[in-house]
């Protein structure tokens, strides 16, 4: 064998170690578009709320004893739309960028980041919905912002670094959205708006422009 | 040259037993069906070098059931990790010698 070979043979380690344990399909871009279906949501929350004229929506309470008001029906609507568009991008994408580098979607890494990223996610999805039925709404965006940046560390092991400090960066963000509750919706657009154009754009740069 | 060669295992000097090695030294148990995903190879191809690994105790075998199918995992014994660790040095040195 010659050096070529041996570096080679290195190399094809490092490939299987990484392809083995991490999902690298993950695309940058579809990132870069779920921030800014966040973003234009907010727009469009924020519109809603001036329309129903209340400064705070946490304020807001429907008809007796029924919390579910019409603007909150619409709020949720709003985020489900939100929510399903992100992941069918994500998706999308996703499984495009997988086609392209000769691997597949789904496999025995992608299914273990998802699952990590579920457990909390799902959690505070019902958390959410606890909360909203229940109608307490002061915490619900601080909660959104906590449990997908919880998500995102959990999945960071199984896919690329930056993950982890997107889901850093939304903690810190709920956290703060917790805190100075009255720009609670300006946490959220942040947080689910620009952190994932930033961080998606970075990870384009990063991994997928080729 | 040949005192380098030395540590140089042919027991992982090909490139699926290789392969086999790197997934089973970040991942704690593997299966058969993902194994063969990840190495694109045979059912045939695949089992006569994890039979070879096994032989040489660098893999343990563990076969379970879920629900009625039979369904078996591969992880790699101590003697195994620290034989490829000590073979990827061997690699490492080849290279910065030449």
């Amino acid at each position: 064998m010659e050096t070529n070979d041996y570096l080679k043979d290195l190399k094809e380690i490092k490939e299987m170690m990484s392809k083995s344990s991490q999902t690298l399909s993950l695309s940058g871009l579809s990132g870069v578009l779920a921030g800014l279906y966040a973003l234009a949501g907010a727009g469009y929350a924020d519109h809603l709320l001036q329309a129903y004229e209340v400064e705070d929506y946490s304020e807001s309470r429907g008809v007796i004893g029924f919390p579910l008001d019409a603007l909150s029906l619409q709020l949720m609507g709003l985020a489900t739309v939100i929510v399903l568009a992100s992941i069918v991008t994500g998706i999308v994408l996703s499984a495009k960028k997988a086609k392209k580098m000769g691997e597949t979607l789904w496999n025995a890494s992608s299914r273990r980041l998802l699952i990590n990223f579920s457990i909390p996610l799902v959690t505070g999805g019902l958390l959410v919905l606890i909360l909203l039925f229940k109608g307490y709404y002061e915490l619900i965006a601080p909660i959104m912002l906590l449990f997908y940046g919880m998500g995102c560390v959990n999945a960071s092991k199984f896919t690329f670094r930056d993950v982890r400090y997107l889901g850093l960066t939304q903690i810190v963000l709920g956290l703060m959205a917790a805190y100075f509750k009255d720009s609670d919706l300006l946490f959220w657009a942040l947080g689910f708006g620009v952190c994932h154009v930033l961080y998606g754009a970075m990870m384009y740069v990063k991994y997928d422009r080729n | 040259m040949k005192s380098l060669l030395e540590n140089i295992n042919k027991a992982f000097d090909h490139r699926i037993r290789l392969g086999i090695m790197s997934v089973l030294m970040v991942n704690d148990r593997v299966d058969f069906t993902t194994l063969k995903e990840l190495l694109g190879v045979t059912d045939g191809n695949l089992a006569s070098h994890i039979k070879a690994l096994e032989t040489e105790a660098y893999i343990q075998v563990e076969k379970q059931f879920i629900g009625k199918k039979p369904n078996t995992r591969y992880l790699a014994t101590t003697a195994g990790k620290t034989a490829f660790k000590n073979h990827i040095e061997a690699l490492e040195k080849l290279i910065q010698k030449s």
